[in-house]
């Protein structure tokens, strides 16, 4: 993980000092709320139905366990004794006080975490995959070129106040798991034919009132050039992305206004004029970001010891949960271990005080001190030794860390919703927890298969529910809540948005359709083994639609 | 409102041209983009200096050709939110070299200060006077910059490479 050095630990200081001055300023009634609003949303800061909420950024979702134990420290001293996970590898904590903001701000800058542009106009928290620098198919540690573009966007001069929030994501394996085509910006790192490795460049993806995949702008990016190129394309979208128009003014639509083409000659002609200069990266500034990453001492070991082999023979719970919830890593002997947070009736993301605090202690002696947050508002342990998968699977499980739901269809993704958000139209919480009451059968469950749900409350789409493989809106008709359902969808390099099966439907008939809909899918697939998002690409959504509307 | 150069709470020296009103001899004055583009000749033989008032959804290039013959350039923020005139600003800086003032107008509140002076502004119309007096303390806010931009400063990603020590010696 990235440690940080003196240079990164004042400029944090003196954030929080900048920001305990805005308080104090807006208490006094020297600024205006109106004033105040861009100030604080550039500091994580949003004011929701019921209080102030701090959305912290989680870097690549790496997580030490100081911060860990920081993070529950803030949930009990200054929230109600939990914390959110989102699905942009961020927490939330949704009840805490204005004035109590910049304390909880200083604690959480003395372990090198902040809220700094976690919302507002600015570039936001820059995503990975969550599994950087342990996944076997990685070409590169993708953290590195995160961080160097995180330093160069953080205060930014220039982009602090642009016509709408800016995502950027930077993959580094063939499996794209950090969603890249949905992001305002992506790089995708791979190495060409010469040899070299450089960056695809994508822009123009996002979801909300009008989704679109993003689009391919540069085939090949020298790794010298990042920042002068994320610097032309901010340039491009500041000066010309629209602001009149709150749903138009993201960088999507600019682009597509524009023509992808058109987009890329503006920002190439606007690069050639700045790539020679100052923002060229020497290998030696590359090297000094690396160098901060710090990777695990492992051992030498081998795959599957006698201990897993024996303990899976065994125990027909624990080589359940070793299929479910552990994944190959790159080094021989290790494994990563997927934590669901989505418990039977619970809210997707949310993690109680305990629960960290307990985590942290299985970190440091499983993990090498370390844990992972991923956009599926799930958790990891991302260095377990193989060896020690069994003692792990018993301690995890007296916590309520074990359940063997991942990738399956109670492992929902969800936005706060109506519960908590000011933007919401309808409740996305409680239609989950539904949904995993009526599968509560995890056999259940696993002959259905690896299937994604994803629901938002309102357009905006923090709930992906467009890349759903089953995507579920709440839209607000005449007062009441209704629900519009989407198959087909996802976020993988084969990104692809879902299809609308048809009318919304009320709130209290969202759990049956869905359940509707995984039936219809028991009866088309052509064998067990086809997954759910390969019968609704083969048969289409119509046969789904006459199912779930047959009967409505 | 006040304006602030180098840091102090200043008169301002120039007038703002109506775009009817008779050529001053002599006064510096800032017209608007009309009057300019009507009469660019014109206003660069006169003698005194000249300042253009340039809005924000206007491509800077425009100007390129007479930055020459201009003493000031002033941009505009209609909002606080609206930052294209951030985007203007280093451009006029850093590809086109301009080296006249460069001034802020329109919402320009405290906590744009640090942001405004990075990007190449020296002049600064304020809308409170209360942030106005502030401004020394507001824009000594960071000594540690992530990026170079049009102020010189040296970030810390340079700093780091330049002098492996910089980093402990910042503590």
């Amino acid at each position: 993980m990235y440690i940080y050095d003196a240079f990164d630990r004042r400029l944090l200081a003196e954030r929080v000092a900048d920001f305990r001055d805005q308080v104090a300023r807006r208490l006094s009634g020297e600024l205006s709320e109106e004033e105040f609003k861009p100030l604080r949303l550039m500091n994580g800061v949003y004011l929701q139905l019921h209080a102030y909420m701090l959305r912290i950024a989680i870097p690549y979702g790496t997580l030490s366990t100081l911060q860990l134990r920081k993070l529950a420290e803030i949930a009990r001293k200054y929230d109600r004794g939990y914390g959110h996970f989102t699905t942009r590898q961020n927490i939330q904590f949704h009840w805490i006080k204005l004035a109590e903001l910049p304390d909880a701000m200083a604690e959480l800058a003395s372990v090198g975490m902040h809220g700094m542009q976690t919302s507002g106009n600015n570039v936001r928290n820059i995503t990975t995959d969550q599994w950087a620098g342990v996944a076997p198919d990685e070409i590169e540690d993708p953290r590195i070129w995160a961080e160097l573009i995180r330093q160069h966007v953080t205060l930014h001069p220039e982009f602090s106040f642009m016509p709408r929030k800016f995502k950027i994501a930077v993959g580094g394996s063939h499996h794209d798991r950090a969603a890249l085509r949905i992001h305002d910006m992506a790089l995708r790192l791979y190495r060409n034919a010469a040899g070299e490795t450089g960056f695809e460049v994508m822009v123009g993806g996002g979801l909300g009132r009008t989704p679109y995949l993003a689009q391919t702008i540069k085939p090949f990016l020298p790794r010298r050039d990042v920042l002068s190129y994320v610097e032309a394309v901010l340039r491009t979208y500041n000066q010309f992305g629209r602001r009149d128009n709150i749903w138009k003014a993201r960088i999507k639509i600019l682009v597509h206004d524009l023509g992808a083409e058109a987009f890329a000659k503006e920002v190439e002609a606007e690069w050639q004029s700045i790539k020679d200069g100052a923002l060229v990266l020497e290998p030696a500034m590359v090297a000094d970001i690396a160098g901060r990453f710090r990777y695990p001492d492992y051992e030498t070991l081998d795959d599957s010891p006698p201990e897993l082999v024996a303990a899976r023979r065994r125990d027909r719970g624990f080589d359940t949960w070793v299929n479910t919830c552990v994944t190959t890593h790159k080094t021989p002997g290790y494994a990563i271990v997927t934590l669901s947070l989505k418990p039977e009736g619970g809210t997707p993301g949310d993690c109680t005080a305990g629960q960290m605090d307990k985590l942290a202690d299985l970190a440091d002696h499983y993990s090498f001190g370390e844990v992972r947050v991923g956009h599926e508002q799930n958790l990891a342990l991302p260095h377990v030794a193989q060896r020690d998968l069994p003692a792990l699977w018993r301690e995890l499980d007296a916590i309520g860390l074990a359940r063997t739901n991942v990738n399956l269809i109670s492992d929902i993704i969800s936005c706060p919703g109506l519960d908590y958000c000011s933007l919401a139209n309808a409740r996305s919480i409680p239609i989950a927890q539904e949904i995993t009451r009526r599968f509560h059968d995890l056999d259940r469950q696993r002959n259905l298969g690896r299937l994604h749900i994803n629901i938002s409350g309102c357009i905006n789409a923090c709930g992906h529910h467009h890349v759903g493989h089953i995507g579920i809106l709440g839209v607000e008709k005449n007062g009441e809540e209704f629900y519009q359902v989407t198959l087909g969808g996802k976020a993988d390099e084969n990104a692809t948005l879902g299809t609308l099966i048809g009318p919304a439907v009320p709130y209290a008939q969202v759990a049956d359709v869905v359940e509707d809909i995984a039936a219809a899918y028991l009866d088309l697939r052509d064998k067990p083994g086809e997954l759910f998002i390969d019968t609704v690409k083969r048969v289409g959504i119509e046969p789904f639609r006459e199912r779930v509307y047959a009967a409505r | 409102m006040p304006l602030v150069e180098n840091g102090q709470i200043v008169q301002d020296r120039y007038h703002y041209l109506g775009n009817d009103e008779p050529i001053p001899e002599r006064v510096p004055v800032i017209v608007s983009v009309e009057r300019f583009r009507a009469d660019a000749d014109g206003l660069i033989r006169r003698d005194g200096s000249l300042g253009v008032l340039w809005p924000n959804d206007r491509r800077i290039a425009e100007l390129a050709p007479w930055l020459g013959h201009l003493a000031l350039v002033a941009l505009q923020f209609p909002k606080f939110r609206d930052g294209r005139a951030y985007s203007q600003a280093r451009l006029l800086r850093e590809t086109y070299g301009f080296r006249g003032t460069l001034r802020a107008t329109g919402d320009v509140l405290r906590d744009q200060f640090h942001f405004l002076i990075r990007a190449g502004f020296d002049s600064f119309e304020v809308k409170k006077a209360t942030d106005a007096s502030a401004f020394a303390q507001a824009a000594s806010r960071y000594s540690v910059v992530y990026q170079p931009s049009a102020d010189g400063r040296v970030p810390a990603l340079r700093k780091r490479v330049q002098r492996p020590d910089t980093a402990d010696a910042a503590e």
